[in-house]
């Protein structure tokens, strides 16, 4: 078979790969470290996805130089308005349900279809796409049938930057320090004077926050409606719970291995079918290994 | 002012009341009454067969958030799946309808007669071989119990042997729930696709759709619904009934006493499954169609709304929930659609933040004292200050008739 289409096809999964990696991100902070169950986080998603629609759209009043580069604006905006959304439903919402996870589930999941109805009130029903800047467009060619666009390639950089943060904020600084031991004894943390109730708020808030930066990357590549973070929640939590939910290393091999499976099993058969067909597959693996890809021993 | 002495009608009330609240038994067996008399008399005889017709299809619901208060409220096993097993059960019996109503003669027009229409759409040349066994009826009935019953064991023992539970599990039934609408949607030649299975006529010749039949499904449904509350009440009254509260609060001491706590959650689940399968086969009869539409995570999920609306631990308050939420999801579409999410987000959130025992656990001590201090100024507006018995003084119920008088 020819080369190329590997390639291509190869490409396809690690755009899949990157948009389920950019959500388990935040998800796994929140879920892994806090074993809070967070339905909405599709909808933080779709926060940073709409906010980076308006930001693209305010180009024609600020002038072409905010057309050119409104997109590292809207990062840092969808960033800190997901945080800002995700810290008040912490406060109000989540803080009050530590105890009960399952309910926590239900009640996130609640807030999701909130969300979702004032998004379709905001924004109408039909989906939206943000003007792409034109160093976003176009495509590389490395050979005359392989066709790589350059969003794609943006995405993949963004996801590999900010995993990359993720992973030395909490190996390599003082807050990661705080955020980890509050995982591994809450008590004890608390007694060496860790603030746990801060440092909950803080975690729930960048966990929301990075699913605003998945929102913003997320326009790079498709359009975005009310439900667009919805569609990919089951998968996201498969991810993080195939991954281990406790190592970010498992969530990011989980993620890889599920796009790619999903890339490689579209070639052979029909869409639906290739998802089918990942899915069980996940669900036969946490069957007969319910921990995941990679955990931590815990003495809780 | 002087003491007044309690009206005939309050102290009535009250002894009525006190035995309730004091006597479990009692009161589940009112409630039981009540609820019969309810389903078997006052909705037939007050409302139209359009209506009926919908309160049976609402009715069916109630068989899923019966399940889910075995397996939730007591079991404290939270499935975001149970729209699996209904819509299992609903399609089981969809398939024998759909083979009765395609009989060669009707579907002549086709380029092979004798196979359901969606088939022949799809360019199916004969009946796929899992659909053959579905020509009997008693092969039916008894697949409608099964087969999900068969995926809740396997499902259940996979999981619960591992001593998976909680938050895992409920995102891994939510997965199994999106496999299977996805898996239905994707294989139409075999499933009838999006829109279901459709056009469904006659059970054994007898037309189904016929306002009398539709009142006889009715009943058919109710008694079998009575009878599922009867099964959960001698199921929650019995020994197994206790382990499964006890494992619900403290899961390792109930392990570390002896008991097989993975299969004594495994057979909670199964039974919620067969519950939600019977309420999907009446679905399929009741509403004429089945589709993937009662699969998916979104009805799978309302189910539990149902069940937390009104109580996730009290079997009446199952099948109430299901009423008064579906009733508002139909009033709502259809008057305000844009609404609908609205409210049942907010009914969520609240449900659980604010009265986490839904309609079921409304405080009947306080309620009791309200309905007194009501039904004593009905009576005797005057002099009905007094209260005989030490309960908390409302400043203002008090005040209201003092300034009257």
């Amino acid at each position: 078979m020819d080369l190329s289409i590997w390639a291509m096809q190869a490409f396809n999964g690690l755009s899949t790969f990157c948009v389920l990696l950019l959500m388990a991100l935040g998800l796994a902070i929140i879920f892994g470290q806090m074993g809070v169950i967070n339905m909405a986080h599709g909808e933080f998603l779709t926060i940073g996805a709409y906010t980076t629609f308006l930001l693209s759209q305010a180009g024609s009043v600020l002038g072409d130089w905010f057309q050119t580069w409104y997109f590292p604006v809207a990062i840092v905006v969808s960033f800190v308005l997901a945080g800002a959304v995700g810290w008040l439903v912490e406060r109000f919402m989540v803080r009050h349900l530590y105890r009960r996870p399952l309910d926590t589930l239900l009640a996130t999941w609640g807030l999701s279809l909130v969300m979702q109805q004032a998004f379709r009130s905001g924004f109408g029903a039909r989906e939206v796409s943000a003007t792409l800047p034109d160093w976003l467009m176009g495509s590389l060619k490395p050979t005359a049938t392989i066709d790589i666009p350059i969003n794609g390639l943006f995405m993949m950089a963004l996801t590999a930057a900010l995993t990359g943060l993720v992973v030395f904020g909490l190996t390599s600084t003082r807050f990661g320090v705080w955020v980890r031991a509050t995982v591994q004894n809450r008590a004890m943390a608390s007694a060496a004077g860790i603030n746990t109730r801060k440092v909950d708020e803080l975690t729930f808030a960048i966990g929301c926050g990075l699913a605003g930066v998945a929102g913003a990357a997320f326009t790079t590549i498709g359009s975005t409606g009310p439900t667009s973070g919805s569609l990919y929640i089951v998968d996201t939590f498969l991810v993080v719970v195939f991954g281990g939910a406790e190592r970010l290393i498992g969530t990011i091999l989980s993620a890889f291995s599920i796009a790619q499976t999903q890339a490689a099993t579209e070639f052979f058969m029909t869409g639906s079918m290739a998802k089918v067909l990942t899915l069980s597959t996940i669900i036969v693996i946490l069957m007969l290994r319910p921990q995941g890809l990679f955990s931590i021993k815990v003495r809780r | 002012m002087e003491r007044a002495t309690p009206s005939p009608w309050s102290a009535r009330f009250r002894s009525f009341t006190a035995r309730l609240s004091s006597e479990k038994s009692t009161r589940e067996n009112a409630s039981f009454v009540l609820l019969a008399v309810l389903l078997l008399l006052v909705f037939p005889l007050g409302l139209d067969v359009f209506r009926l017709n919908l309160v049976g299809k609402y009715l069916t619901y109630a068989f899923v958030a019966l399940g889910l208060v075995l397996c939730w409220g007591y079991g404290g096993i939270l499935s975001l799946g149970q729209g699996v097993f209904f819509g299992l059960g609903g399609y089981c019996m969809a398939m024998f309808l759909k083979l009765e109503a395609s009989d060669p003669k009707s579907t002549a027009i086709q380029s092979t007669p004798g196979i359901p229409d969606f088939m022949d759409w799809n360019q199916l040349k004969e009946l796929p071989a899992f659909w053959v066994p579905f020509e009997s009826l008693p092969f039916t009935l008894l697949a409608v119990l099964v087969v999900p019953g068969l995926l809740a064991l396997v499902v259940g023992l996979a999981m619960f042997k591992r001593r998976v539970g909680g938050v895992y599990f409920a995102i891994i039934t939510q997965a199994i729930a999106s496999i299977l609408s996805i898996l239905i949607i994707g294989r139409q030649g075999y499933t009838g696709g999006v829109n279901g299975i459709t056009d469904l006529k006659t059970l054994l010749g007898w037309d189904i759709r016929t306002d009398e039949a539709k009142v006889i499904l009715y009943y058919v449904n109710a008694v079998l619904l009575l009878g599922a509350v009867l099964l959960g009440l001698s199921l929650i009254r019995s020994k197994l009934g206790r382990l499964l509260v006890a494992l619900r609060d403290k899961e390792e001491r109930v392990l570390f006493t002896g008991y097989d706590v993975a299969s004594l959650k495994t057979f909670v689940f199964v039974l919620a499954a067969m519950l939600s399968a019977v309420g999907g086969a009446m679905f399929t009869l009741q509403v004429g169609f089945m589709s993937p539409s009662f699969v998916g995570i979104v009805p799978s999920i309302e189910m539990v709304i149902c069940a937390a609306v009104g109580g996730r631990s009290s079997l009446f308050g199952a099948i109430y929930g299901s009423l008064l939420v579906n009733f508002g999801k139909t009033y709502f579409s259809e008057s305000f659609p844009e609404l609908w999410l609205f409210v049942i987000g907010f009914l969520f959130i609240a449900v659980v933040m604010v009265f986490p025992n839904g309609l079921a656990g409304l405080d009947l001590m306080k309620m009791r004292s309200f309905i007194e201090s009501k039904l004593r100024r009905f009576q005797k507006p005057s002099v009905g200050l007094s209260i005989p018995k030490p309960a908390p003084s409302r400043p203002g119920v008090t005040a209201a008739p003092r300034s009257n008088g």
